[in-house]
């Protein structure tokens, strides 16, 4: 049942990251690939009716979180206190930047919230990176559960360690790469015009600082934490995942060369969801890596709430996702087919 | 641990000033679509596009100050999360689950999807909208109820709880009468901001059409739930604290020594140092006969408590109980002379009536939050009433000046956010409802 909850909650998570992760994407590429009001209209357009369904996917998987492993949920939480407030912040701009951006005429008003969007996505995208390189780096968990790290260091390699410091940096600008990327090829699919060429040519680079970023992320992580990938010795199907997930990366540039626009973003779907699958069948069962005293580790099995809560969640959960696939089928069907520039959305 | 609750107090008192709108005005826009559906005015389509943006505008408000307070139990309070997150947890991923993912797939419909829906499936939707609304409501009510008045749990070997009844949880008597309470409340603050604009236009005689539904349907609205939220939805929160909150209860009426007959204290001030009211004008018994149902029942004072069981902030928590019960009778007052002129058909000539009621839209927000106020220092000094402490409940390893900051940086956010809201509804009214009509 620990293990079941666990699967779950790693699904909700990539499934928050390929939606929510689109949306970030587009924020963080959106001024480069749309550059007049009508052009940025035309982005807002393709996000604007989904991103808020989509970061539901967050709160959903935190309140989740809370119920089944109540004390990860305390631990995490509270020990990367600073970082998490501070995405907070920048999630409540984000998201006033994308609803009242086109309230008001005046180019003062969308200067503002162009910048205030754009500004907002990046810094989520390596804030979510970073804390994830926390949890595969391990952070020092204390025997009562609890852990404190500063939100940064001097930044040097082999100094003290931080929320966010070279090693974690690292992991969050990658996360910046792969979530443009991702945004710049949800753009491909959902615009047409100049947006969508200056997008595709933006994911073709992209692309490449994936691969130098991924490779630099996955030397550091072998010197940090070379435990994280000990579980591979005997665990095949995490290895299953990363070959799934980088066919899907290299089938990008060559969906890029053809017509169909859906296809090179489905590459980047696969891609993240293959990636971050593998990640989560690693780490199984460590929920929090202690880096004190491995026993401190808190595990699906030792952080877990009691059976019976497990089990009611799971009817309740497994009818409410059902509604959930419903909902989400009947909003994309209805916002089907590109959006394009000068067009309102009826 | 201070700066912990100062926090808390703050982001969850401002986020609770949208919510409170959207639920109720969603009730009354559902109402509005349906008059149009049935009459074919089309006034009353226009007066729902009105309110529609500006239910947009709370709503996006509401959603981006509601994401931290998910947070915020892990980040600000993980002792209590640890302790109770197996049980509490539940109600706010169900919140997620069944709420949000319903209110986010509406709500782009509803604001853009007219034309394409027809008038049916636009109606359809915007009762959705409400119900998704109102279901989340309800989610928050079993956690907060919970606090209040725990039931459905068992303590687990290590000490925290965790749920041993999904329906005793999920169904606690207590809840079902906060929500009820709350939820009345949310319509008051809806249907007086709706007749307090119909009232602003009317003054300034402008858009006579819409006004005179605004103030028709806001009146009668706040005048019914006004009602409700004394009778029965005050009167038996009233109960539900005298039976399982006695020293909340004594506390909020300021009663210090306990006694038969205990008398009702309308107005008063009370001296926590000498353990008095000073200045007292009561009902004598009333007290006893509102909670016990009898003028002689026994009403403990704090006296029966040992003191380390009080409420750690007395004059706040009677001044806000006192407060909402206050301009709750005001409110009543208001709109019960208000629907006597509208019946009477003098409204239109009764300027000074009709300055009240465009005067009168911020009483109902203070009402709503005095009444929180209540709620959550009554429960004090516990977190989990009668089983965990709010002393024991902060994280543990988050330092105090972190969090003097982070609540620096939420009120500085907020107070911007606060700025271009006010500006935003403003202009909103200002337009009035034809430019809502051309923009959709």
């Amino acid at each position: 049942m620990q293990a079941l909850w666990y699967a779950l909650l790693a699904a909700m998570l990539i499934v928050f990251v390929v939606l929510d992760g689109f949306d970030f994407g587009a924020g963080i590429v959106y001024r480069f690939v749309a550059k007049t009001d009508s052009e940025r209209r035309q982005l807002l357009s393709a996000i604007g009716p989904v991103w808020d369904g989509n970061e539901v996917w967050l709160l959903a998987a935190g309140g989740t979180l809370f119920f089944a492993f109540p004390k990860a949920y305390a631990a995490g939480f509270s020990g990367l206190y600073m970082p998490l407030v501070i995405l907070l912040w920048l999630l409540i701009l984000r998201g006033l930047a994308i609803e009242l951006r086109s309230h008001e005429p005046y180019r003062l008003w969308h200067d503002f919230w162009d910048g205030t969007l754009q500004f907002a996505s990046v810094l989520i995208a390596v804030i979510f990176g970073a804390a994830f390189g926390n949890l595969v780096r391990g952070v020092p968990l204390n025997a009562s559960g609890y852990f404190s790290i500063p939100l940064f260091t001097n930044l040097l390699p082999y100094s003290w360690i931080g929320v966010l410091d070279y090693y974690t940096i690292t992991a969050g600008v990658f996360c910046l790469s792969v979530l443009a990327m991702h945004g710049a090829l949800f753009l491909v699919w959902k615009t047409d015009g100049p947006v969508r060429e200056r997008s595709v040519q933006l994911a073709r680079r992209l692309w490449w600082s994936v691969i130098a970023l991924a490779a630099i992320t996955f030397v550091l992580t072998l010197f940090v934490q070379p435990g994280f990938f000990s579980p591979l010795v005997d665990r095949v199907w995490p290895l299953i995942l990363v070959i799934i997930s980088l066919a899907g990366f290299f089938y990008i540039p060559t969906a890029l060369r053809g017509s169909a626009d859906l296809r090179p973003f489905l590459g980047s779907v696969t891609f993240i969801v293959g990636l971050l699958a593998a990640i989560a069948g690693t780490l199984f069962p460590n929920l929090i890596v202690s880096t004190l005293d491995p026993s401190y580790t808190l595990t699906a099995y030792s952080a877990s709430t009691s059976p019976y809560g497990l089990q009611v969640g799971l009817v309740w959960w497994t009818i409410g996702m059902i509604l959930v696939v419903f909902y989400f089928v009947f909003v994309y069907r209805n916002l089907s087919g590109k959006v394009t520039e000068g067009v309102p959305r009826e | 641990m201070l700066w912990d609750r100062l926090q808390f107090a703050f982001t969850v008192t401002y986020h609770y000033l949208f919510p409170q709108l959207t639920m109720g005005l969603a009730l009354i826009i559902v109402f509005m679509k349906w008059r149009y559906l049935k009459t074919n005015n089309d006034s009353w389509n226009r007066a729902a596009k009105f309110w529609a943006r500006i239910f947009a505008i709370n709503f996006t408000v509401g959603v981006v100050t509601g994401i931290p307070l998910e947070f915020q139990f892990g980040t600000n309070w993980a002792g209590f999360s640890n302790f109770a997150g197996g049980v509490i947890g539940q109600t706010l991923a169900m919140e997620g689950v069944f709420a949000f993912f319903l209110e986010s797939a509406l709500l782009g419909l509803f604001l853009f999807g007219e034309k394409k829906l027809g008038r049916r499936g636009h109606f359809a939707v915007a009762a959705g909208l409400c119900a998704g609304s109102w279901l989340s409501g309800y989610f928050i009510i079993v956690t907060n109820a919970f606090m209040q008045h725990p039931v459905g749990y068992a303590v687990g070997p290590n000490g925290t709880l965790q749920l041993a009844s999904f329906w005793g949880f999920l169904l606690n008597p207590w809840a079902i009468w906060e929500y009820a309470h709350n939820m009345s409340a949310s319509v008051v603050t809806a249907a007086t901001v709706v007749a307090s604009v119909g009232a602003l236009w009317r003054l300034i005689g402008k858009y006579n059409e819409e006004s005179g539904l605004f103030l028709r349907v806001g009146i009668v609205t706040a005048l019914v739930a006004s009602i409700l939220q004394i009778f029965p939805t005050g009167d038996r929160n009233g109960k539900l604290v005298a039976d399982y909150q006695p020293a909340s209860l004594a506390a909020l009426e300021g009663v210090f020594k306990s006694g038969s007959g205990a008398p009702l204290a309308i107005i008063g001030q009370p001296n926590v140092d000498e353990q008095t009211l000073e200045n007292p004008i009561v009902v004598p018994g009333m007290l006893s006969f509102l909670a016990y149902g009898s003028f002689e029942a026994t009403v403990k004072g704090l006296d029966a408590f040992p003191q380390t069981d009080w409420p750690d902030n007395i004059p706040l928590l009677y001044y806000s109980y006192h407060i909402m019960v206050g301009l709750g009778t005001l409110i009543l007052a208001l709109m019960a002379i208000s629907a006597l002129l509208l019946w009477l058909r003098r409204l239109e000539k009764s300027r000074a009536v009709l300055w009240l009621l465009m005067l009168a839209f911020p009483f109902p927000y203070i009402a709503t939050t005095a009444g929180w106020l209540t709620a959550e220092l009554g429960r004090q000094p516990w977190i989990v009433y009668n089983l965990f402490r709010t002393s024991a409940a902060a994280s543990p390893m988050v330092n105090t000046g972190d969090v003097v900051f982070t609540t620096i940086g939420f009120v500085g956010l907020y107070f911007v956010i606060g700025v271009g809201f006010l500006y935003l509804v403003g202009r909103e009214i200002a337009r009035g409802p034809v430019y809502a009509e051309r923009r959709g």
